[in-house]
């Protein structure tokens, strides 16, 4: 071989080994800058609900709290996104008018398009006070049923985790949507011919041959999602209320914080290396999560695809 | 997509389609059309958001020369030429960095990767793509600022910034240099080319015009995080043209900066800075995601 092919060939692979090395350096360095403050920790890192690091020498921190929130947002998020996806990919692929498809998939991509602070602005300062009658009806109509019963942050209900699960839906509409879209589009036309063939409707068609053809793209692209739920940071700190002294209990209408949005939250605390030290801890946690649920969703896609 | 066998041609030798049948299918039509408006309301209404609430700033010409440094947090004036400056700035440092890096990545996930190496690669890129962007920054925080004892400056900013784009200019060069035809590759060869030179003068510039367009989306997807901004650099409402020291702000960081200290009251001073900064931020987005179509035309290979 030739010195320069060499050179070139050595450069492309090189860089490929730093991308797969910059995941492992990305674990390795938050666990050893987690471990002196996990072992400052006067408190149960896992179970305990409260957060305090604000005296170096005497940290008691848990990521309970934490954990609760991040998954009630990210599944309140889900629960709305995962039909509404499911339906535009459908809309998108079955229904629109072919020379449309491509304008009208573009118009979902865009919601991917603005930035996420802007959707935490608009969800607290326009969305949340016109939804508000709406939230407060279900906060007393329902308030019987614990998820909606009357929350940490009442009698003012923004800032909550049902406001905040909402706006989070919007922002992962778009990569559910253009996922599913693909693995839809991909459905073998002999199914849907021969299914039109026996006469069935369009909804028919797409029951017996798209749906079940799709079905494990779209709960790895509605994976995805969860992973873009459970990361997003700004929105959410911008967005939920945190309140004083009351840990989170299961209403929609609470507060709090999720990992990412507590870490941005509180990034004045970052000029002391053992509070950052609990932060990075947190930040590892949701890196850990994160990672487990791409490496699923990409493993079912994957499997798909062969 | 299934225009031309809708309906059979002849009229249908079996019985009529049973009411029951025909109120689900014209069930599941409307709710698929309703599912999509749901998704077009919400765009339209934080676009509507952005922009009537951010044109009252932007027609004054201090709102593109000036910074906020001469004015007080709740006073009508100033502009924000302190974050366009940072904004710019800290993107253009991540793309040097980011850009190259990707592109070696992908020519080797198209040219050379094969086996282990290549599916490891394939793997952790979209992992990577996969990472938040608050971790992103924490791991530059305890590299960059804990470890090297380093301060936190612009630069770090665009070091997490450079984690969060090499997986979406992988993903887009990929697939650009994917569709190069293996004729040219052959052809290239054949007349005893060396294959570093044939990636480098036949297979790229054939690729380059979707390559830039890739770049270019994914730079305007990245000049609109905030989170890496939070930890790594501090806001300072006053021009800083030195990346690698002092504060400096960014457009996402004048939002938050506004939301964190002023009134949030429609029409307040603070409501208009903030919803100002995002919509000079996203101008600024669809420009590049503008002069990213244009390029590529310009330099899409010419047909006679």
């Amino acid at each position: 071989m030739r010195a320069g092919d060499r050179i070139f060939q050595n450069l492309t692979t090189g860089s490929g080994i730093f991308v797969v090395a910059l995941i492992g350096l990305i674990g390795i360095f938050l666990v050893i800058q987690a471990i002196p403050a996990l072992r400052a920790n006067k408190a149960n890192f896992l179970f305990n609900h409260g957060w305090s690091t604000n005296d170096p020498a005497n940290m008691a921190f848990g990521i309970a709290d934490l954990a609760e929130v991040t998954v009630a947002t990210s599944v309140v998020a889900l629960i709305i996104a995962m039909p509404i996806s499911l339906g535009i990919a459908l809309f998108l692929t079955q229904y629109a008018p072919t020379r449309l498809a491509r304008p009208f998939a573009y118009v979902v991509d865009l919601l991917a398009a603005v930035p996420s602070i802007i959707f935490g602005l608009w969800g607290i300062l326009v969305f949340a006070p016109a939804i508000e009658p709406f939230s407060h009806w279900i906060n007393e109509t329902f308030s019987w049923f614990p998820l909606f019963a009357p929350g940490n942050v009442a009698p003012n209900v923004r800032g909550t985790i049902f406001t905040a699960g909402i706006v989070l839906a919007v922002m992962i509409l778009p990569i559910i949507t253009s996922l599913s879209r693909e693995v839809f589009e991909r459905t073998p036309r002999p199914h849907i011919e021969g299914a039109l063939a026996l006469g069935a409707t369009r909804w028919e068609v797409i029951r017996t041959t798209v749906l079940p053809f799709g079905k494990a793209g779209y709960i790895g692209a509605s994976m995805l999602g969860l992973g873009r739920a459970l990361g997003e940071t700004i929105a959410l700190a911008v967005i939920l209320l945190i309140p004083q002294g009351r840990n989170f209990d299961w209403s929609l209408f609470d507060g709090g914080a999720t990992f990412a949005s507590k870490i941005a939250a509180n990034y004045s605390e970052f000029n002391n290396p053992t509070s950052a030290g609990a932060y990075i801890a947190a930040g590892l946690v949701l890196f850990v999560l994160t990672f487990l649920v791409n490496f699923g969703a990409r493993s079912i896609i994957a499997k798909k695809g062969d | 997509m299934s225009t031309t066998l809708e309906r059979p041609a002849a009229t249908p030798a079996f019985q009529q389609v049973s009411t029951g049948r025909k109120v689900k299918n014209a069930f599941a039509t409307v709710l698929v059309w309703l599912s999509f408006l749901i998704a077009v309301v919400p765009l339209v209404w934080v676009l509507y958001t952005v922009i009537a609430n951010g044109i009252k700033r932007l027609p004054f010409s201090n709102w593109w020369t000036e910074d906020f440094g001469s004015v007080l947090p709740d006073e009508v004036g100033g502009g924000v030429l302190h974050a366009v400056i940072g904004t710019l700035l800290q993107g253009l440092v991540c793309a040097v960095i980011a850009v190259p890096i990707g592109l070696l990545v992908a020519i080797y996930l198209v040219e050379y990767g094969r086996g282990k190496l290549a599916k490891a690669t394939t793997f952790m890129v979209d992992i990577l793509s996969g990472v938040p962007s608050i971790v992103a920054a924490l791991f530059i925080y305890a590299l960059w600022i804990t470890t090297l004892g380093l301060p936190r400056s612009g630069f770090a900013v665009s070091l997490a910034l450079v984690l969060l784009m090499i997986p979406v200019v992988v993903r887009s060069a990929e697939e650009m240099l994917r569709i190069v035809p293996d004729d040219l590759r052959e052809a290239s060869y054949a007349l005893g080319v060396p294959k570093w030179k044939t990636i480098m003068k036949i297979v790229l510039p054939t690729a380059l015009s979707g390559i830039i367009g890739g770049i270019m989306m994914a730079l305007a997807r990245v000049m609109g995080e905030t989170a890496p901004l939070l930890v790594l650099v501090g806001y300072s409402a006053y021009v800083n043209w030195n990346i690698f020291s002092g504060e400096q702000a960014a457009l996402p960081l004048v939002m938050n900066n506004e939301r964190a200290t002023n009134s949030m009251d429609p029409g307040s001073v603070g409501f208009d800075r903030i919803w100002g900064a995002a919509l000079t931020l996203v101008l600024i987005i669809a420009l590049i995601n503008l002069l990213a179509t244009v390029f590529s035309r310009l330099v899409a290979p010419k047909k006679k």
